[in-house]
């Protein structure tokens, strides 16, 4: 455990912040361009991710536990996310026989 | 070589992360996002949280992507059967998606260098640590939380029943 704690020195804190920026504009890039609607589910998967690294690598910086709490709730948030979502896009297959997004589109005017 | 492992471990993620949204089949979207998952265990681990790192592999890679897997299973789109959007839509989102990453890099560049990250204390992420943090200061939203993962799994259960005029 030593040697773990030893490898993360020296590494900047913005080296983080745009890691996850980058991986955030990824996920949103994949909810612009993509229209199935299991992949722009799996893109949000990612940018809720790119906060968590966030926010893990803003604990350890500051030394303080809560921001690691907080990814563990975002955790059971994103897992109760995931269960409704499916579920309704399980539902939408159901009643149009596709899970293209631009389907969907009864409520534009 | 411990430093350059972190930036090993970051372009393994932005390259699986990119894979995941530029592949054509879903299946192996899936079978990405599941590696860039696990590439994000690793920065746990590097990071020492490591309950968190546990909890990462546990839940995300080991729930959440079945979940998206049976689902995809279970709907038979393992085939490449997506209409593409038009290019030009396409050219839009990406330099949408550019235009907030230098955004937000622009911003982090007007801070002065960061310090590196120093580990002030080692047990910081450690179980025995979150476990006292989460049962006494966060005791309400843990029992919260609760809740919002049963009213989940009442919402999930209702809204995947067959409604009973249509069986």
């Amino acid at each position: 455990m030593e040697h773990i704690t030893k490898a993360i020195q020296g590494i900047p804190l913005n080296h983080y912040i745009l890691l996850s920026a980058i991986i955030f504009s990824i996920g949103v890039i994949g909810v612009l361009i993509r229209r199935n609607a299991i992949v722009i589910f799996m893109s949000v998967e990612l940018m809720l991710n790119a906060v968590n690294l966030l926010l893990t690598a803003f604990s350890a910086y500051s030394g303080d536990a809560a921001g690691q709490v907080f990814v563990f709730f975002i955790m059971a948030l994103a897992a109760a996310e995931v269960a409704i979502g499916l579920a309704i896009i399980v539902m939408i297959y159901r009643n149009t026989n596709s899970i293209d997004i631009n389907v969907l589109n009864r409520l534009k005017w | 070589m411990n430093i350059s492992l972190f930036y090993f471990v970051a372009f393994l993620s932005i390259f699986f992360s990119l894979l995941v949204i530029f592949s054509k089949n879903p299946v192996h979207s899936v079978l990405y996002l599941i590696v860039t998952f696990f590439t994000f265990t690793v920065h746990y681990i590097l990071l020492n949280a490591q309950f968190l790192a546990i909890v990462n592999f546990i839940v995300y890679m080991g729930a959440i992507m079945v979940l998206f897997l049976f689902v995809l299973m279970l709907l038979n789109l393992n085939k490449e059967s997506e209409p593409a959007k038009s290019p030009l839509l396409k050219i839009a989102g990406v330099v949408a998606g550019m235009c907030l990453l230098v955004t937000v890099a622009g911003s982090v560049k007007t801070l002065h260098t960061s310090n590196p990250i120093v580990l002030q204390s080692p047990t910081l992420g450690l179980v025995k640590n979150l476990g006292k943090v989460l049962f006494s200061d966060f005791l309400l939203p843990f029992e919260v939380s609760s809740i919002l993962l049963l009213s989940a799994m009442v919402g999930a259960v209702l809204l995947a029943k067959r409604e009973p005029n249509d069986a």
